[in-house]
């Protein structure tokens, strides 16, 4: 996880690296965070915990990695079309497949979906190969100067898409009817039914609406990261971390998760190892489940 | 103490189940290398299995980090072997307690903050990947670039040392398993295992009949722990290799909870039934698509998560449950 640039390391670094370090972690943790929400609407509206988040995203990622690769199509322009890919790929797992099991034990759920998960990986292991691909776009290097701080102009362009797509995301569910008939469902299934909602409909919708996040997610980090098929299960931990964070089921939660893993991630990759950046995030996560179980935004017993 | 262990049980199931071991006690002569080490690795996943079990399957508790517990075995054992020579049995002495010490600790934290469900399968799997990036950083043990424990050729098996041919390992792990499966037999019949029933079942309820949850969902956790430490144990031994990418790897943990969800979650036959049936399934497929001569990465596993799909589509209980009407055995559903 991370960027793909090396930084000076040493005692004598700089302030000013630690500010770049910080606003690159704060930028991709919103990414991260966009990727979380989808779980968490997942999550808050059909009690599914989805294992194959992380494969989902990975399938995005690939989706934009073709695309450019094939036609040249900019993955911040892509990323409308292949949101609406994912929104029908989850649609359609949920309608045929998930639904089945919602009434079903929760282990159930979790096989159901590690099942998926492992076709996932391994469709794409056979189609891709094991190497790592990404995506070369032209302002890959570019970086904006903002008094001592640089900005990385890639990660830059993610984050302002996933606000933007996060903000459209939460304007759905406050504004619109749809919106509204799903947060009903998640309130209160049962009174959902009663008032006539066709509940498996708006379940079906919001898997959909989820996986779109994640496409979402997905075609914006291809500028971020390299992908394997094997990322997969990484992002699908890291998600649940942010989930978990910011509260399991809250929308600003996971958005908010997000960002503090990414910060966190960055500034360890610095101080300490990139490869033990991970073991903060996980860190974090212990402290919140022991002292605020229901994540830093999330209401209690929900 | 044998008649209760057989107490309610059918005699064909009897007579079935001694047909089973003794199968599997003749099964070296029969059978060739290749088919051994499949043997030796449905074992295995027999024993983690029937381990896993004892805290999903009986108490309810759903953990997604047993990775740690074999890893924790694994290289507790092999660091005494390599640094100080000290043999496997031996070093199960340190490895059990030190397991069972971690799945106290994380079961403390847990239970004293009220974490459940959901969020405690996660505590899990973040105790695990904590340990896994840990154990890369640790360069006693050689940290990210592996640990691996003297290979020879061995003249004679010494089962002192764990060092030999596939068949030693073969009836050590065949000896696991039928004490690991006598094992859980005694507690689910025991005090303590109806108990954890209880717990499973309804824990408020359980909490309010007197029982002391907190206490019996800790042996539970234990238990579960200091067992599947053993199969750390032998996992590096028979590999003689160990990298903290593999040993504590999400998927590691998730291949031991296949084996007890597919065969049929808390009962006794599940682990063992599910570890035939996903590991020949496996095999099954590798020799198919190596007979058509398709030779892609991955195509093995994607058969592999489709059937595993279907599994869980079709039969949601598990083979067993289903398997056991067929079979018309009168095993009480513990």
């Amino acid at each position: 996880m991370g960027g793909r640039r090396v930084l000076p390391k040493g005692p004598s670094v700089p302030v000013e690296t630690y500010l770049n370090v910080a606003t690159g972690g704060i930028l991709t943790g919103l990414v991260y965070g966009l990727m979380a929400l989808g779980l968490s609407v997942i999550f808050g509206v059909v009690r599914v915990v989805n294992f194959a988040h992380g494969e989902m995203m990975t399938i995005a990622m690939y989706i934009a990695v073709v695309l450019f690769a094939a036609f040249g199509l900019d993955p911040l322009i892509m990323l409308v079309p292949i949101a609406a890919l994912m929104f029908a790929l989850g649609y359609l797992l949920q309608r045929g497949v998930i639904n089945s099991f919602i009434t079903r034990p929760e282990y159930t759920q979790f096989l159901l979906l590690i099942a998926v998960a492992i076709i996932v990986v391994n469709g794409l292991l056979i189609v891709f190969g094991p190497d790592a691909r990404n995506v070369q776009t032209s302002y890959a290097f570019d970086s904006f100067q903002i008094g001592k701080l640089i900005v990385d102009a890639n990660k830059l362009y993610a984050a302002l898409a996933a606000i933007v797509v996060a903000g459209t995301l939460l304007g759905f569910f406050r504004f619109t009817r749809i919106g509204t008939a799903i947060r009903a469902c998640a309130d209160n299934y049962t009174g959902a039914q009663v008032v006539g909602l066709d509940v498996n409909q708006l379940y079906a919708l919001t898997f959909g609406l989820g996986s779109a996040c994640v496409g979402a997610a997905g075609s914006m980090l291809v500028l971020i990261i390299d992908v394997t098929p094997q990322v997969g299960p990484v992002y699908t931990l890291l998600a649940f971390v942010i989930v978990i964070t910011g509260g399991l089921g809250s929308m600003p939660g996971a958005l908010l998760g997000g960002v503090l893993i990414g910060l966190t991630e960055a500034l360890a990759g610095l101080l300490f190892s990139p490869s033990a950046k991970s073991m903060f995030a996980f860190g974090i996560l212990v402290l919140v489940l022991l002292f605020r179980p229901q994540g830093i935004m999330g209401k209690r017993g929900a | 103490m044998i008649a209760r262990l057989i107490e309610g049980v059918s005699r064909r199931a009897l007579i079935l189940i001694a047909v089973f071991v003794a199968a599997l006690a003749i099964a070296p002569v029969f059978v060739g290398d290749y088919l051994l080490t499949v043997l030796i690795l449905i074992l295995y996943f027999s024993y983690t299995g029937q381990a896993w079990n004892i805290m999903m399957g009986f108490s309810g508790l759903l953990s997604l980090g047993h990775a740690l517990y074999v890893g924790l075995g694994a290289y507790t054992a092999a660091a005494l072997y390599v640094h100080f020579g000290i043999g496997p049995w031996i070093g199960l002495l340190a490895a059990v307690p030190l397991a069972m010490a971690c799945g106290a600790f994380m079961a403390f934290l847990a239970f004293r903050f009220r974490v459940a469900g959901v969020y405690f399968a996660i505590l899990t799997i973040a105790f695990a990947e904590f340990a896994r990036i840990g154990f890369d950083h640790f360069g006693w043990v050689g940290g990210s670039g592996g640990f691996f424990l003297p290979v020879a050729q061995y003249a004679q098996n010494d089962l002192w040392r764990l060092r030999g041919a596939p068949v030693m390992f073969y009836y050590v792990m065949l000896a696991a398993t039928v004490l690991a499966f006598l094992c859980c037999r005694i507690l689910l019949k025991s005090r303590m295992g109806y108990f954890w029933l209880a717990i499973r079942e309804d824990e408020q309820a359980a909490r309010a009949a007197g029982i002391d949850t907190f206490r019996y969902k800790m042996y539970a956790v234990m238990i579960s722990a200091g067992m599947t430490a053993f199969a750390g144990v032998f996992y590096a031994f028979f590999y003689n290799n160990l990298f903290p990418e593999q040993a504590f790897n999400i998927l590691r943990s998730i291949e031991l909870i296949l084996a007890p969800m597919v065969g049929g979650l808390g009962t006794l036959f599940g682990p063992i039934i599910g570890a035939f049936l996903l590991e020949g399934l496996a095999e099954g497929l590798r020799n198919l698509l190596e007979y058509f001569g398709i030779d892609i990465p991955g195509t093995k596993q994607l058969f592999f998560g489709a059937v595993l799909l279907l599994v869980v589509v079709a039969l949601p209980e598990g083979v067993w449950p289903w398997l056991m009407r067929r079979l018309g055995f009168v095993e009480r559903k513990p």
